[in-house]
């Protein structure tokens, strides 16, 4: 162990890399492409990930819409085509009735969906909106971010069925001056007035909502459409470790029943499973890593078998200047541990050289997509990952250096030293 | 200084055995000149390599400065090597990617001599063979009779006790011969042992023994008058 920490050693080995700078060169690039290849695809990987978690993370994992279509089967004396209304009651009955549903939001909505939407007037202005009518336990799913001074619909809204409203952010811009403080003031919707509540940031990622929206509580929304318990759809959001697909069958099913549907009649209800999209997402994202890992530590495998051969070669070559050193008083295992050095020194160096290039490839990339409409954010390759690849490198490093350091020494003195 | 009782050595090809040395009786003493002549195939060269520890015998005895030489392993002859002997080799055997200094200065490195010393030391060898100014060049920009003199330095760089010399003067013209030999003749006179090996008749004559080799056996050993080598051209 002496040996390694011993300047003369690696004086002796840095000479002898310094002086075959065509075969130093050589070997480095291809441990320095192998590392330069792990870092580059991991890295990337991991910004793919970071990008979807971004992309996602305004809305709860495992959410779904659920709506009434028409039936296709004639069932339990009803014609087919019979057109599927969901009520208030059905939320209560699906939250008893599936364990692992977390929150349920009704909502019904004008201006979505083909029907006009509403006219709305501030002084000068106008301009038509999607409304909805809404539960405050929405923003459990879907994240609501409201500007400074806002807020969105609460309890008490609901309760005393008030003429509040909150709104879009382009809904502000197009009614407002800039610079106004919309949040008291009043805009006539339809015929109603009601006032601002609070402005709705648009959400980076997947948001169900456009900015173009404004949002009022369920029970004014009834008495103003004189809807009842009508509902257009239902945004529910699963517990985490649900199985989303299955929620999903399990809510349509219970659904069918209570409206007395045909079992097998899968067109009376539509459904939108967001959990799916995201789960084969996140899948992707871990199959890309899982690729790159192993795409890399291949590369990488390469690379050091690489140097491996060149050492071997190099050994042959330097078959008569071993045979020198032996002559001299080179003991066996002080040649061997030279070539060995000499392997890992290269293995590491190459190693670093390729993390740094790594490294600014993938700031590269960062900031060419800073401002790309592409799910990518902060390319970064975890520290153990690094750590764990300069092992491997060391580790391989050492056994492929066995190989020809093995060679070097079977080689007798006096057998080096014949003349050719 | 070396002692050489009922030396046997003998290759293996294949089924047939090669006799190469059949008994070999042989001292040296502190600070002799021996050339060891014989034509091709006498065991010359098998003799030197036993001396040098880089074959092993299989019969007899050898005792170096006092130090039975038996059961050398690969790390134990190593270090016998490099305490005991200064290798001169015909082809030189210089490492092409290191300088003359360099060169000079590795049997050192395996001394463990620290490198400021190391380089000194080398420094001064090199002066002594008279080329301190090629200190920084690399063998490929030498003379033959350079390399051979840079290799003189490094077999003497050191400190043996014996100095070995493989036909030192086989891949020289005979006025660089001259002046190789003139420098082991200088060395000796400092009184350090040298054994060449040679089938040259007028480099054994620059030598103050000669043994003659011939198939095995040592037909004869003598004391001559050393004749100096001069370098009278140039």
């Amino acid at each position: 162990m002496r040996f390694i920490f011993d300047r003369n050693t690696w004086q002796e080995i840095f000479g002898s890399i310094s002086k075959n700078k065509t075969r130093t060169i050589i070997t480095v690039i291809g441990v320095l492409w192998g590392i330069f290849i792990y870092i580059a695809l991991s890295g990337a990987a991991k910004g793919l990930d970071n990008g979807f978690d971004k992309v996602f993370k305004t809305v709860a994992i495992n959410s779904m819409f659920v709506w009434g279509q028409s039936t296709s089967m004639p069932y339990d004396g009803y014609k087919t085509g019979r057109q599927m209304q969901l009520k208030l009651d059905d939320v209560e009955t699906l939250k008893n009735r599936i364990p692992e549903v977390q929150y349920i939001a009704p909502r019904i909505s004008q201006g979505q969906f083909g029907n006009e939407p509403v006219y709305t007037v501030r002084g000068q202005k106008s301009g038509s909106y999607t409304l909805n009518g809404d539960y405050p336990i929405y923003t459990k799913i879907a994240t609501k971010k409201i500007f400074d001074g806002g807020r969105f619909i609460n309890q008490e809204d609901i309760d005393q069925a008030r003429k509040v409203i909150v709104i879009g952010e382009r809904v502000e811009q197009e009614l407002f001056d800039k610079g106004e403080n919309p949040v008291g003031a009043y805009i006539r919707v339809g015929s109603i007035y009601f006032q601002v509540i609070g402005v709705t940031k648009l959400a980076e990622g997947v948001s169900f909502d456009s900015d173009s929206a404004m949002f009022i509580p369920f029970t004014t929304y009834r008495k103003l459409y004189n809807s009842g318990d009508n509902i257009g759809y239902m945004c529910i959001a699963a517990y985490d470790d649900a199985d989303a697909v299955q929620v999903e069958k399990d809510i349509k099913a219970l659904l069918r029943n209570i409206h007395r549907v045909d079992p097998k009649d899968e067109r009376a209800f539509g459904s939108a499973n967001l959990g799916e999209i995201f789960n084969r997402t996140m899948g992707f994202a871990d199959g890309l890593t899982f690729m790159s890992l192993v795409v890399g530590i291949a590369t990488i495998l390469a690379g050091v078998i690489g140097i491996g051969n060149i050492l071997l070669i190099s050994v042959k070559e330097r078959t008569k200047e071993l045979g020198v050193r032996r002559a001299l008083g080179a003991t066996p295992g002080e040649v061997r541990n030279q070539i060995i050095l000499e392997s890992v020194f290269l293995t590491v160096i190459a190693g670093i050289l390729g993390i740094i290039l790594g490294a600014g490839v993938l700031a590269l990339i960062n900031t060419l997509t800073k401002d790309a409409d592409f799910p990518y954010t902060n390319p970064t390759v975890p520290i153990p990952y690094v750590l764990g690849a300069l092992v491997i490198m060391v580790v391989l490093g050492t056994l492929i250096g066995l190989i020809p350091a093995q060679r070097a020494v079977s080689i007798r003195p006096i057998e080096a030293l014949r003349e050719e | 200084m070396i002692e050489i009782k009922d030396l046997h050595k003998s290759y293996k090809m294949g089924s047939n055995s090669l006799h190469v040395l059949k008994g070999i009786n042989f001292s040296v003493e502190e600070g002799e000149l021996v050339a060891i002549m014989g034509s091709s195939g006498s065991g010359k060269s098998t003799l030197l390599n036993i001396l040098g520890m880089l074959d092993e015998l299989d019969e007899g005895t050898y005792t170096l400065d006092g130090v039975p030489i038996v059961n050398l392993n690969e790390t134990k002859a190593a270090n016998y090597r490099n305490k005991f002997l200064g290798f001169v080799f015909q082809s030189f055997n210089l490492i092409n990617y290191k300088t003359a200094m360099e060169n000079v200065a590795l049997p050192l490195y395996y001394q463990r001599m620290p490198r400021k010393q190391r380089e000194e030391k080398a420094l001064k060898y090199l002066e002594q063979v008279g080329l301190k100014e090629w200190a920084t060049h690399l063998p490929s920009e030498l003379s033959g009779g350079q390399k051979q003199r840079v290799a003189i330095a490094r077999a003497m760089a050191a400190e043996p006790k014996v100095l070995l010399a493989d036909e030192p003067t086989g891949a020289l013209d005979s006025t660089t011969s001259y002046e190789v030999m003139e420098l082991i003749q200088k060395i000796n006179d400092q009184g350090n042992t040298i054994l060449i090996v040679t089938h040259e008749e007028d480099i054994a004559h620059m030598c103050k023994r000669i043994v003659h080799l011939k198939d095995g056996i040592i037909l004869e050993d003598k004391k001559v008058k050393q004749v100096r080598a001069v370098t009278n051209v140039q």
